[in-house]
């Protein structure tokens, strides 16, 4: 299975040598093979016989994380959609695509997405799965936006990854608290340990961490505005990516978790309203596109909605006929987008309002689009295999009947009708994209073309899909027995009893009564509909989520912006404030919070008035460097400060310190009248009266934090200094009577060489400042 | 007598500070200046004070005051001392080049 799943990468790998023949033989000729041979390694499995299957690989076991491939129900339908529908986008697009575009890239990305998913629905660990689902996100990024020069791809490709990875990351906090409340990284370990899971206090953040990464990444409302920006790709990425298998994956991870979360009634409340909301409003705004691929964004958008409200259903019936509608959804909206790319291809625009009368340029192509958008409608035919599934869910929205009164009650309620105003709607839009397209007066002048039937290669795909809508409608039992049956088992999580399907139940079956009236209704909203469109008037175009998303992107970067400009102002003294504001805040919550102010005066030293005096003179001299307006002054108030310093140094017993300070002030004071002679006059200050006390708040405020620091942990000693030992062993082991000097040159010798380095590295820094000059000082 | 000295290390640290927020260059490297004798200042108070003779040892004498922080101080007397040197020519040249030793007008261009 791992070769399989990884063989898109192996051929990924050497596309970049195939293209290099890109001009005798299409590049696609040779990817081709790869979805193929995955599709038919997987076809054995599909039978009635099946059992699941497992292989384990070690990745990180340190984490738990190990590349464990699951194969059941569920992911053998998404793996067989993969890459079977893989196989037929690369034959299509190997005629769409002509060969001087960058071909080369396009597989590539197409290859990287082919793993990505097959990894997404075969990963039974969530890191992996997480890893897998990312790796769709970055490759339909790529694919959006593969037309890079033009500036609508770009603009969908970045909104596509925003919302998608805004998902996916959510979706990764999910999977965390999953594996924190159940101890395990695997699905089915989780699945097992459900209990653990449903009385976790953390259940509904769980729940809505899930929730998001699904419904950004199946683009249910409000985050579907990705979808119909996403159309800016070559039409077969957007038949593949974002109609049959990408779109699907937050289908397949609701599915996935759906035997832990079905049967919640949070669950229940959310996934529903919001798959309804999504098929509503997603058919509704169908009907408003003038694009084609717009038409079938927003109809991919609705259909998905519709899925996700019966998997949110959480029943038996409901979930066999969400997987039964993932698979026949794949196939009808798969050839309509294809159908789509032609109709752009042969005539130059997907302008539904320049189109027109195409039926008899393209009879294979309208004949192909029939039976899609009747299958897409849900229209009642023996051989129509939307049909079975729009009736199912019917079927299902009626026999809601788990719970009874107040809000779920009445959602339960209101479910059918809802599923029936947005049938009546898709039905709508399917007739508007048929008939638009091609009845009517052709308009030959406006088209940038000459419209002719597209070229046998193009149509091979879209005939191959159709014939699936054939096929399944005609014998849906064998899907049901030998695939189907297998998938609802695996998304319900109890054995699920295959039943047949039957095309007619009697006049009295409601969800046909139901069917009647879509098309009634949809028939007369079809023909009317010149008349009624102006509703979509009532609701301005700007006020769409849209007009969020492009909010937020640009309010993130003028706030943004904006904030930093307010506190990064260049201005070294703010920098400082900040730093000094910080230490003193943080410093004294954290003392009186602890508090930590403590005076012990059993320790203190006798006053003695030389050294108060010296004290007082210090200080005055400190204070004076302030408030001098004369260098000269400043440099010789700082000296007393560093003189009276060393009388301290000499009262306190450290005859080298009073030494060392009294040289070192000299040179210090030679060196500032050196200096000074150059540089310009000490200025008045100008500040502003809020300048200056806020530098005197904060100047004061650290005074006194660190005479407060001082006072109490000079009053804690915890223990004796290890001095004793220096004094002791001064000596014997240094051979000195100067302790401090032993220590300087013996114990801690290393501190004074790296001392001696800093002085030469200064002295060095120095001389290279005065001496190496680029200006036109240098003499 | 500690607590006189910890009172006047604090005063060195807030005109330290005070020089270190203003405008001027002179004034910032005052500032540090301040700041330096006030960290050695608190260093020896807290070895706490006048415990004993200076500590050169001579016959007979038993307390010695704690030679320990007067090794540290006079490292960073050293070090203190070049990072000041170098801060001065560093200001010379500073405002030599731009002819300001004004710090708001010292700054980094937009697009750097």
């Amino acid at each position: 299975m791992i070769y399989a799943v990884f063989a898109p990468l192996i051929i990924l790998l050497l596309i970049p040598i195939f293209n290099k023949w890109k001009d005798k033989i299409h590049t696609g000729w040779f990817v081709l093979p790869v979805p193929l041979l995955v599709f038919l390694y997987f076809i054995p499995f599909v039978g009635s016989d099946f059992t699941t299957k497992t292989e384990s690989y070690s990745w990180i076991p340190s984490l738990g994380i190990s590349l464990d491939f699951y194969l059941d129900g569920l992911s053998l339908l998404f793996v067989l959609l993969i890459s079977g529908i893989g196989t037929l986008v690369v034959l299509y697009s190997i005629f769409y695509l002509h060969k001087s575009e960058q071909i080369g890239h396009f597989y590539i990305y197409l290859m990287m997405f082919m793993v990505s998913m097959l990894g997404v629905v075969l990963s039974d660990n969530v890191f992996v799965l997480y890893t897998f689902w990312e790796f769709t996100s970055i490759s339909s990024f790529l694919l959006i936006g593969f037309w890079n020069h033009r500036e609508r791809s770009r603009y969908g490709a970045l909104k596509s990854m925003m919302i998608t990875v805004f998902g996916g990351l959510s979706l990764l906090g999910g999977f965390i608290l999953l594996s924190i409340i159940t101890n395990t990284t695997s699905i089915r370990g989780m699945i097992e340990n459900s209990h653990l899971i449903i009385e976790s206090p953390l259940l509904p953040l769980v729940l809505v961490f899930l929730a998001l990464g699904a419904f950004t990444k199946s683009a249910q409302f409000p985050f579907h505005i990705w979808l119909p920006d996403a159309m800016e790709a070559p039409t077969p990425v957007s038949a593949y990516l974002h109609s049959a298998t990408m779109v699907k994956a937050g289908i397949y991870l609701i599915a996935r978790f759906s035997p832990i979360l079905a049967g919640e009634p949070s669950f229940f409340v959310l996934v529903s309203i919001v798959g309804i909301i999504t098929l509503c409003w997603g058919s509704y705004m169908a009907v408003r596109q003038t694009d084609l691929k717009g038409i079938l964004a927003f109809s991919t958008i609705s259909q998905l909605g519709m899925i996700m409200a019966m998997l949110g259903f959480g029943t038996q019936a409901a979930i066999f006929a969400a997987v039964f509608h993932i698979l026949n959804h794949a196939t009808f909206k798969g050839s309509l987008f294809m159908i789509a790319g032609i109709i752009d291809h042969e005539t130059g625009t997907r302008d539904i309002r320049k189109l027109g009368g195409l039926m008899t340029f393209m009879p294979m192509s309208a004949t192909l689009a029939l039976f899609g958008i009747l299958s897409m409608s849900g229209f009642p035919l023996p051989f129509l295999n939307g049909f079975y599934s729009k009736e199912l869910f019917f079927d299902s929205a009626n026999a809601l009947n788990a719970y009874t009164g107040g809000f779920l009650g009445f959602l339960q309620e209101a479910l059918p009708y809802l599923a029936v105003f947005g049938s009546i709607f898709t039905f709508v839009y399917s007739m508007y994209f048929f008939f638009g397209t091609f009845r009517g007066q052709a308009k030959l002048e406006e088209l940038p073309k000459k419209p002719h039937e597209a070229p046998i290669g193009m149509l091979i795909s879209p005939i191959i899909l159709v014939l699936g809508v054939l096929v399944i409608g005609l014998f849906p039992n064998v899907f049901v027995n030998g695939l189907l049956g297998h998938t609802a088992t695996a998304v319900s999580g109890e054995f699920y009893e295959p039943h047949e399907i039957y095309f007619w139940h009697g006049w009295d079956y409601k969800p046909f009564l139901m069917t009647l009236v879509v098309i009634a209704l949809g028939v007369l909203l079809t023909v009317t509909r010149k008349k009624w469109s102006s509703i979509y008037n009532v609701f301005p175009r700007h006020l769409s989520f849209n007009t969020v998303y492009d909010f937020i992107m640009d309010k993130t970067e003028t706030v943004s912006s904006r904030i930093t400009k307010t506190y990064m102002t260049g201005s070294l003294r703010h920098y400082m404030s900040y730093i000094l504001v910080a230490i003193i805040a943080i410093t004294s919550i954290v003392l009186v919070v602890t508090n930590g102010f403590d005076i012990n005066t059993s320790y203190l030293a006798t006053i003695t008035i030389p050294e108060v005096l010296v004290a007082i003179m210090m200080a005055v001299a400190a204070i004076a460097t302030i408030f001098t307006n004369s260098r000269l002054a400043a440099i010789i108030i700082l000296g007393v400060v560093g003189y009276g310093l060393s009388i301290l140094f000499v009262i306190y017993q450290a005859p080298d310190l009073a030494l060392t300070q009294l040289i070192i002030e000299t040179v210090t004071v030679a060196l500032f009248l050196l200096c000074f002679y150059h540089l310009p006059e000490l200025r008045k200050r100008d500040d502003t009266l809020a300048v200056k006390s806020s530098n005197t708040i904060i100047s004061v405020g650290f005074g006194v934090l660190i005479t407060l620091i001082a006072i109490s942990s000079h009053s804690n000693k915890l223990f004796e200094p290890i001095s004793s030992y220096f004094v002791e062993t001064s000596k014997s082991l240094g051979g000195g009577a100067n302790i401090v000097n032993v220590i300087l040159v013996d114990m801690r010798g290393l501190d004074t060489l790296f001392e001696i380095t800093v002085l030469g590295i200064a002295a060095l820094a120095i001389y290279g400042m005065l001496k190496i000059r680029r200006d036109k000082e240098a003499k | 007598m500690e607590i006189i000295t910890s009172v006047l290390g604090g005063i060195l640290f807030a005109t330290g500070i005070y020089n270190l927020l203003q405008k001027q260059l002179l004034r910032i490297i005052i500032g540090t200046a301040l700041i330096s004798h006030g960290a050695h200042l608190l260093i020896l108070t807290m070895g706490r004070l006048k415990t004993g003779k200076p500590p050169i040892l001579v016959d007979g004498v038993t307390q010695y005051t704690d030679p320990l922080p007067q090794a540290l101080i006079l490292t960073s007397i050293v070090i203190s001392f070049g990072v000041t040197s170098l801060l001065l020519v560093l200001a010379y040249r500073a405002s030599k080049l731009n002819n300001s030793d004004n710090m708001d007008e010292l700054r980094g261009t937009e697009n750097e």
